[in-house]
């Protein structure tokens, strides 16, 4: 054993040096002053180069500034701690300034008369008007399509969990899978084709097909999960009490899992209240209301903020309109995640005493 | 209620996998039966096809009959549903229903197969956990859910799960090797209770326990990894932990292997 390769440390070998804990708010707000210098100095116009600036002099700051004080090892944690807050500051940016203009720009026509009123007589470059013939439109669609993938999906997926062996389920779990990849317009010209071939028009029930065939792979593949999370022991513990096994399935498999299966649906029903598409191919829009989702155009709120978009040759009062419509579409979400995050709770199987 | 298991030649199999060969033996009713052996010797899997739960494993299969009072539990025309209302079982984790309270649980078998009265669902359960040594500490929390017990008082809750459908016979997968010795103490004194009146077939894999609760004892063992698991011997608990027949039983009882 030599002793002249270790570099004496000081009084403790447990203790190094370390840097301050408001060293990293000190590097990041070093290296967003220098990116301004250097954005300013160089007469870079994006906001955005600013910032990756800032980010990159970041990264490279702790490095270095750790790698001096406190040694390679903790330079190399440290820099993977940075990299995980640039990437997460890069994902977040992005919302936020969504959520952002989208709320800025919406409230401007968002109001009770907005809600409760269709578009009418009122022509797309004026302003006036409301999204209430699109949110029926798009509750409606959106309904009987869950009322149809819901049922089903759940089904295909207590066949695949709780029965399927062999070849039919690994078919049924194959086209799953490619259905999970189909593109939207792709469902949409699938009912279109139907639709041609027995010469009808467009009308809301048409779309709530395509959104199914959309929204069916999403429930069995969610649903499939949280069956396959429910334990084993459960099963066989009421199976050896005699009961059957499609009771053990309805009464004990199933309210064990009924928070995240209902949380997958109502998920799966956020992603295709956004789909617009297929109800453009099938559903038209309508400027007036139409209540029948079997007979005739219907609106929907993608399908409004598209037209509006559009159709408005300029008009600030159609895009105002667009923006309106986005918030609500985004609130209407965002309600529907709170409400399953709230089932999947109250759901849960509980565990206090 | 108690009856008697007899079986004979039987041979379970994993698919293609031949988990124990040739098992006969008679499991005499109101006694305790002991299954002890080394771990993969296959007594969980002939518990398990004593009221067929063996099948419900994937590639679960039975050659040879169980006679349960003459009648085959692998006969042509036998519901292996019913059969498991007549056989009942514990297993060695507990594992009460996580959504459901405590009088739930144990109302859980008779709601759920539909036999039942209404105005004798609570008797039932009251029976059942008084019978399970469980009423005194939950009785003020039947409403409360099972999953909040001690491990100890959730297997107490498995029994009286189990024990409220009255089944014939009740087999026990190891029942204490979750629990710690109080526990384990309450559940021992209560086969001893339970035996009465049912038949009661324990698997385990601590000898005194063998010894302490069981009337018989049946010895498994297998002749390297990978070959069935066979039944070596089985006969009064005192005579297998005193003077066994086989050289191989002596030599697993006592600690010397192979």
């Amino acid at each position: 054993m030599s002793t002249a390769t270790v570099t004496p440390k000081g009084p403790s070998t447990l203790r190094g040096a370390r840097l301050p804990k408001w060293a990293p708010y000190a590097i990041a707000a070093g290296s967003v002053a220098a990116a301004i210098g250097v954005g300013l100095a160089g007469g870079l116009h994006s906001r955005v180069q600013w910032g990756l600036i800032a980010a990159l002099l970041y990264l490279v700051g702790t490095y270095g500034i750790a790698t001096a004080v406190e040694g390679k090892r903790q330079a190399k944690d440290r820099i993977a701690t940075s990299f995980v807050w640039v990437a997460f500051l890069l994902a977040v940016v992005p919302l936020a300034s969504l959520v952002w203009s989208t709320v800025a720009r919406g409230v401007k026509v968002l109001d009770v008369y907005f809600l409760t009123h269709s578009m009418g007589v009122v022509a797309d470059t004026e302003p006036g008007g409301g999204i209430y013939h699109a949110i029926l439109g798009t509750l409606e669609q959106v309904g009987l399509a869950t009322v149809i993938a819901a049922p089903i999906g759940v089904l295909t997926a207590i066949y695949l969990v709780e029965y399927g062996r062999g070849n039919l389920s690994k078919a049924i779990t194959f086209f799953v899978d490619v259905m999970t990849g189909i593109p939207s317009i792709v469902a949409g010209l699938f009912i279109l084709s139907l639709m041609l071939m027995f010469d009808m028009e467009p009308f809301g029930f048409a779309g709530s097909l395509a959104l199914a065939i959309l929204m069916m792979p999403v429930v069995v593949r969610s649903t499939e999960e949280m069956l396959k999370l429910v334990p084993n022991e459960l099963r066989e513990a009421s199976l050896a009490l005699g009961i059957p096994k499609w009771r053990t399935i309805l009464k004990v498999v199933l309210p064990t899992s009924i928070g995240g299966i209902t949380t997958g649906i109502m998920l799966s029903i956020a992603r295709i209240t956004g789909e617009t598409a297929p109800v453009l191919l099938l559903v038209w829009g309508n400027a007036f209301i139409n209540a029948n989702p079997f007979e005739g155009a219907q609106a929907s709120l993608p399908l409004y903020i598209y037209q509006q978009y559009a159709n408005s040759a300029g008009s600030g009062a159609a895009y105002d309109r667009a923006w309106a419509a986005s918030l609500t579409l985004i609130a209407f979400v965002m309600l529907l995640n709170l409400v399953a995050r709230g089932i999947a709770r109250w759901k849960a199987p509980k565990t206090g005493r | 209620m108690a009856k008697r298991i007899d079986v004979s030649g039987l041979t379970a199999y994993y698919g293609s996998h031949k988990a124990i060969e040739d098992i006969s033996m008679t499991v005499e009713p109101r006694s305790v039966t002991a299954f002890i052996g080394p771990s993969g010797c296959g007594k969980s899997t002939f518990l398990r096809t004593l009221n067929r739960m063996h099948e419900v494993t994937s590639g679960g299969r039975v050659e040879g009959k169980v006679l349960l009072d003459d009648e085959d539990l692998y006969g042509s025309g036998i519901d292996p549903v019913s059969v498991r209302r007549e056989v009942g079982m514990v297993f060695q984790r507990p594992n009460p229903f996580p959504t459901m309270s405590i009088f739930d649980n144990v109302a859980a078998g008779l709601r759920l197969n539909g036999s039942y009265k209404k105005s004798e669902l609570a008797d039932i359960v009251e029976r059942s956990l008084k019978g399970a040594n469980l009423w005194n500490e939950v009785k003020d929390r039947l409403n409360k859910p099972g999953s909040g017990l001690s491990g100890g008082q959730q297997q107490r809750l498995c029994i009286a799960r189990a024990i409220a459908v009255e089944p014939n016979v009740l087999l026990m997968d190891e029942p204490c090797s979750a629990l710690d010795p109080i526990s384990t103490l309450a559940i021992e004194d209560l086969i001893g209770e339970l035996k009465e009146r049912y038949t009661i077939v324990i698997v385990t894999h601590n000898m005194q326990q063998a010894a302490r609760v069981s009337d018989r004892t049946a010895f498994f063992n297998l002749a390297a990894v990978g070959q069935p698991g066979k039944l070596i011997e089985i006969d009064e608990t005192e005579r297998i932990f005193s003077n066994p027949s086989v050289q191989a039983t002596e030599d697993y009882i006592s600690g010397r292997f192979g």
